[in-house]
């Protein structure tokens, strides 16, 4: 089952669990099964439109998944989706 | 290159003994400036090192004053330099690090009406501010006048890294094109920081600027460096420039420095938040009579519950920020109401949150519960 890390910003949201694990063979897939578990995250996560906010990237390993397929890009077990939001704090 | 004094050759003795770094390498640095935007929790470290390092010239901007909530981790500021402004204050200490070094104190919010001002001459940019207005604006800058931008960025225990440098690489706008939306990524006055966190990404981020102006090793351009305390773990991603994108793409839309707080879509330093909220709030003397009254307001503390041990008001409703629009329901809507946080950002936002769900009769508490603590019930804690 793949794994979806999440940063600190968002970890209040999935009962502070680093990784929440997720059904789905690809990233489109992982990330529905990540809201579906923890509706609250949806709206920091997607815009009103229903589009990935451009403040969230995803990375598959070292690559951005923009890089890659997208969120068509496949998922294998035992896969790790990063999220990176930006944060300001300094 | 200027050349060192006996006792600067003294100074920088485990420096020269690099060969990476060496007696030319340290000239280079004697020659070298840099700007450090931000004298917090970020350019404490950066600054200290950068000073200690032997660059020639270091700029510090920030607007603020040493408040006692800063010292857990802007390390250089001290209980001595309390109410003093943070530049001066860092100033002072620098120059006691290294009294062989200049260091130039702009005493001022960093804006696009001064940015290019205080920019020019300095050869690298320390990004250590704590907002996404201050962030576009070093990064826009930066690929305009064709410096490197040093970034750092935290939050809590994660923490993350770069060098932006457009004509080498990605900017920052090719990562993150736009800021989040007000109020969906809590700022560390909300959400805290780890003390020590700032202390090993400033750290970073002075490494990085040596290497830049030293020429040695692989810096971190093209690459997004992710640091986490809890689980200590450091993680690098690789990023792309994005040939969209605005600022360094191959049809750049920004020519010129814009209005960031509007980008932001947040208050800028002249016009804070709650200053926009004005009509919306009540003072802490007067919820307090309210509350003694026959129709006292719902009062709603929109705090993490770790928070209420600090301080609580009897009787308050606890819904954490980020819980709010989804407990909706637990509200009526029609029920005057009183929000409140630490010092107001969060409740401001609450508010704001509140009244586009239809919430008419509700005000925010001017100051926060520490304004509550102050002016109602010193028996409170004030954090």
């Amino acid at each position: 089952m793949p794994v979806i890390k999440m940063p600190s910003p968002f970890r209040s949201y999935t009962q502070d669990l680093l990784e929440v694990p997720v059904q789905g063979r690809t990233v489109a897939e992982a990330m529905n099964s990540l809201v579906v578990q923890y509706p609250t995250l949806l709206p920091h996560l997607y815009n009103s439109q229903g589009s990935l906010r451009p403040f969230v990237n995803l990375f598959l390993g070292e690559e951005n998944i923009q890089s890659l397929q997208g969120v068509d890009t496949p998922l294998g077990e035992g896969d790790v989706l990063r999220l990176v939001p930006s944060v300001a704090g300094g | 290159m200027p050349d060192l004094t006996p006792d600067e050759i003294l100074r920088y003795s485990r420096h020269l003994l690099i060969p990476e770094v060496g007696l030319e390498g340290q000239r280079r640095l004697k020659a070298a400036s840099v700007l450090v935007i931000g004298a917090g929790g970020l350019g404490s470290p950066a600054s200290l090192y950068l000073a200690a390092a032997g660059v020639g010239r270091i700029g510090l901007v920030d607007f603020d004053v040493v408040d006692a909530s800063n010292l857990q981790r802007q390390i250089v500021h001290g209980t001595s330099t309390l109410g003093d402004r943070k530049v001066a204050s860092a100033r002072k200490r620098l120059l006691d690090l290294n009294p062989a070094i200049e260091v130039e104190a702009y005493d001022e919010a960093f804006t696009s009406l001064n940015a290019m001002r205080i920019a020019y001459g300095y050869q690298v940019i320390v990004d250590a501010s704590d907002n996404f207005p201050t962030r576009y604006l070093s990064n826009d800058l930066c690929v305009l006048t064709g410096k490197p931008n040093v970034f750092g960025a935290i939050f809590r225990f994660d923490g993350q890294a770069s060098v932006f440098d457009a004509s080498r690489g990605p900017c920052y706008r090719c990562l993150f094109p736009e800021p989040p939306p007000p109020g969906l990524v809590p700022t560390c006055a909300e959400g805290g920081v780890f003390g020590v966190l700032p202390g090993v990404i400033g750290a970073i981020q002075a490494t990085e600027t040596l290497k830049l102006l030293l020429g040695i090793g692989e810096t971190l351009i093209g690459r997004l460096l992710l640091y986490n305390a809890l689980d200590m773990t450091f993680e690098t991603v690789k990023l792309k420039k994005n040939p969209h994108c605005k600022a360094c793409g191959i049809s750049p839309e920004i020519t010129a420095l814009i209005d960031y707080a509007e980008f932001c879509g947040v208050p800028s330093v002249e016009h804070p938040y709650e200053q926009e909220h004005t009509g919306q709030e009540i003072d802490p003397l007067e919820l307090a009579e309210r509350l003694r009254s026959s129709s006292p307001p719902k009062v709603i503390d929109v705090r993490e519950p770790h928070e209420l041990e600090i301080s609580r008001i009897e009787g308050a409703v606890n819904i954490p920020l980020g819980q709010l629009a989804a407990r909706l329901s637990e509200l009526d809507s029609a029920q005057e109401s009183v929000v409140l946080c630490r010092s107001g950002s969060r409740s401001a936002r609450a508010l704001d949150l509140l009244a586009s769900a239809g919430f008419r009769r509700v005000k925010n508490l001017r100051g926060g519960i520490n304004a509550w603590a102050r002016e109602v019930d010193p028996s409170l804690r004030l954090y």
